[in-house]
């Protein structure tokens, strides 16, 4: 029971204290690995556009609805133009929103895509969004958005109805 | 602990000899400058008392709210902040410091210490929290109000707080600072100070139970500062850690704040698991039954506690092979916890049983715990929590495993040392009344929130169908009686530390207590076991 036993100890669980809170921050790495993983709220294969070929299977219909949020109010008008469609797996459809910047100034914008459930996200595929890329408004601007889609025929059985939401944000800079 | 003898009796006359030693410090200096582990651990304690009253208030007007649907006395904001500020001040303001305070004074008291092994870090690390409970319960009157979003500080709706924001975001750092000095601390003395042939498998279970939360605590701590200071530096400075606006994800932060939150539950049980077991042997006039296998049942539950955190969580969408994993390693947990639960029934068959206050609380805890620990393997099973989660069946499942479960602990402790620490029996019969008083009125306040819970009712929600009417009332009854009983833990305290018939050295007339805290005379002297003494 040395002051150099104390010493060196003290100082071991200092740098075992430091390394948790570095591990705290090797956790957001972490999180994307795992989220590529298991292809769970995964947002890069949600924002790509994918390639695929129609072959639409006619005795099969799935409900597809689409909502739309504004997580900061005041700032965007943000609606789809139709509610629900009823859709043929394999077949490409088109489905559009309304957006609109209720601000006096010009702003960079961002749609974040997701479905629910969660595991219709990899048989959800979206040729074409407005989510890709992040959008310019003028101040006031209204625009149309449009999103073109196919609901893979490999879709689980157990599953009859999708939800494609958007949330509308400001860009933030940098970020893509 | 079964073979530890001492021969420590001398020690108490031969510190006068040394030149430097000298008793404690006149007036405020004593405190403000505290080195010594019992002046540390007395301010602790008084600290935990203090915040106990002041997150019962919170929780007092909680329950004034609920006690009929409509709102009445508060506006749904400032009911929000009660009862994030209630679950922040219980936790971090009287859980945690009382552990800490009862770690101060009875660790070198066990092990043979002299002091703690840092003590101008102990003064430091107390010192810190009255800092950060200033800084916390200051939000109550800053533009905005105090934080809202629950005791979890959920992003986003954590980010809209005002500007109690970096108030709190600041005081749980210093919290974290406070606790992690305060484990190092625990860990550096009872891995470099026990007395001579102390092995660790020889020191009493109260002890041990703290070596492993304390490691517990330098584990998860700091992740949590890690979380907050995401929070902040997304509040403040355009990172997007958690706004999928900028790549980031809501439900991450959850992920990472679990994963200290899940261990952070333990640190505010494992410690009462110890009390409990050296309380039970002495009161039942038998051994601890199972000695090794407690030691190892805490740590199988401290080890099992970084896997389970996703179970908080079931709701957000995982897959489904996550929820099995997760909902079988919770379950898990009672393995070990049944282990430690037998081992106390065990040490009590064919004891002879006395009912002292300590022991009164200490199996108010066994059963009440145990409650809580059943209610907890139903939150387990995945489908049903889809049910469960958010209502007041979780409410009534964590104050079961935290008030008569980690608090009636600490009470336990609290009569159990108190004759130690004054040198005065207390009044038993104010404290078996404070006993009864707590106990029933803690089921009448926390039994019914099962009720709610199963019927429906959404936790943190000021307001309520009138289906739910009946059993908010009587759980709020129970809350106002649970709430005025505590006055009378004040009254004994307040009258042992004044006077009364004086406590001998063992306390207790068991012959049972064999630490060697029962080898000193009560109080013990201001500096203790200068000479160690030897244990065989």
């Amino acid at each position: 029971m040395t002051k150099r036993n104390h010493r060196s100890l003290t100082r071991g669980l200092w740098l075992f204290a430091a390394g948790s809170f570095v591990f705290g921050f090797a956790l957001v790495p972490l999180y994307d690995v795992l989220c590529d993983v298991t292809g769970y709220g995964n947002r890069s294969r949600l924002a790509e556009a994918s390639e695929v070929i129609e072959s639409p299977v006619t005795d099969r219909l799935v409900t597809v609805e689409f909502i739309s949020t504004a997580p900061t109010v005041g700032k965007w008008e943000f609606s789809p133009a139709v509610r629900s469609m009823e859709v043929q797996p394999g077949k490409l459809y088109e489905a559009h929103f309304h957006t609109q910047n209720l601000r006096a100034h010009s702003v960079i914008a961002q749609a974040i895509p997701s479905i629910s459930p969660l595991q219709a996200t990899q048989y959800f595929q979206k040729t074409e969004c407005f989510c890709f890329t992040p959008q310019a408004f003028e101040a006031e601007q209204s625009r149309e958005f449009t999103v073109r889609f196919i609901v893979d025929p490999k879709l689980p059985a157990t599953i009859d109805r999708l939800t494609l939401g958007y949330a509308m944000y400001d860009a933030k800079e940098g970020s893509g | 602990m079964s073979t530890v003898h001492t021969h420590a009796g001398h020690q108490a006359d031969t510190h006068h000899d040394a030149h430097d030693h000298h008793g404690p410090e006149k007036g405020w200096r004593r405190w403000v400058f505290a080195t010594n582990h019992k002046d540390i651990g007395t301010m602790y304690l008084l600290f935990s008392l203090t915040m106990f009253f002041v997150g019962g208030t919170m929780a007092m007007i909680i329950r004034a709210e609920l006690f009929q649907p409509g709102l009445q006395l508060v506006n749904p904001m400032f009911f929000n902040s009660m009862t994030t500020m209630h679950a922040l001040v219980m936790i971090f303001g009287a859980v945690m410091p009382a552990f800490v305070g009862l770690a101060n004074w009875m660790i070198p008291l066990q092990v043979g210490a002299p002091d703690m092994a840092l003590p101008r870090m102990n003064n430091f690390s107390f010192w810190i929290l009255p800092f950060a409970f200033t800084l916390l319960l200051s939000t109550l009157f800053v533009e905005g109000g105090a934080p809202a979003s629950g005791w979890t500080m959920y992003p986003p709706l954590v980010l809209q707080t005002g500007d109690a924001f970096p108030l709190m975001i600041f005081a749980v750092h210093l919290m974290g600072a406070s606790s992690i000095m305060g484990a190092i601390n625990v860990i550096v003395t009872i891995m470099n100070m026990r007395a001579p042939g102390m092995s660790l498998l020889k020191m009493p279970l109260f002890t041990w139970s703290w070596l492993i939360t304390a490691y517990l605590l330098i584990a998860v701590m700091p992740v949590l500062a890690g979380a907050v200071t995401m929070l902040l530096t997304d509040h403040y400075f355009g990172t997007t850690f958690f706004e999928a606006a900028g790549g980031g994800d809501p439900v991450m932060y959850q992920h990472i704040f679990w994963f200290f939150g899940h261990p952070e539950v333990y640190i505010m049980i494992l410690p009462a698991f110890g009390i409990v077991s050296e309380i039970i042997p002495t009161f039942s006039r038998k051994r601890l039954f199972g000695y090794d296998a407690m030691v190892y049942a805490i740590a199988s539950i401290a080890f099992l506690s970084f896997i389970v955190w996703a179970h908080h969580m079931f709701t957000v969408g995982m897959p489904l092979a996550g929820q099995m994993f997760f909902m079988l390693a919770t379950m898990l947990i009672a393995v070990p916890t049944g282990v430690k639960v037998f081992n106390w029934t065990a040490t009590m068959y064919k004891g002879s049983l006395s009912f002292e206050p300590p022991m009164l609380f200490a199996l108010s805890f066994l059963f009440l715990f145990s409650i809580g620990g059943f209610s907890g393997l139903m939150l387990a099973i995945v489908p049903a929590d889809f049910q469960y989660h958010d209502t007041y069946f979780v409410v009534a499942h964590f104050h079961y495993v935290l008030v008569p479960g980690a608090v009636f602990a600490i009470m336990a402790a609290v009569y159990y040392w108190l004759p130690k620490w004054t040198g005065h029996m207390y009044n038993n019969a104010l404290a078996k009344a404070h006993f009864w008083a707590s106990t029933i009125f803690v089921n009448v306040l926390f039994f019914p929130q099962h009720f709610l819970g199963l019927a429906g009712m959404p936790r943190r929600i000021p307001d309520y169908n009138t289906q739910f009417a009946d059993w908010n009332m009587v759980s709020s009854i129970g809350a106002f009686g649970f709430g005025l009983s505590q006055l009378l833990l004040v009254a004994v305290i307040w009258q042992s530390v004044r006077g009364g018939v004086k406590a001998t050295d063992k306390v207790w007339d068991s012959g049972m207590p064999h630490g060697l805290e029962w080898t000193l005379s009560s109080p013990p002297p201001y500096h203790s076991f200068e000479v160690a003494p030897e244990v065989k």
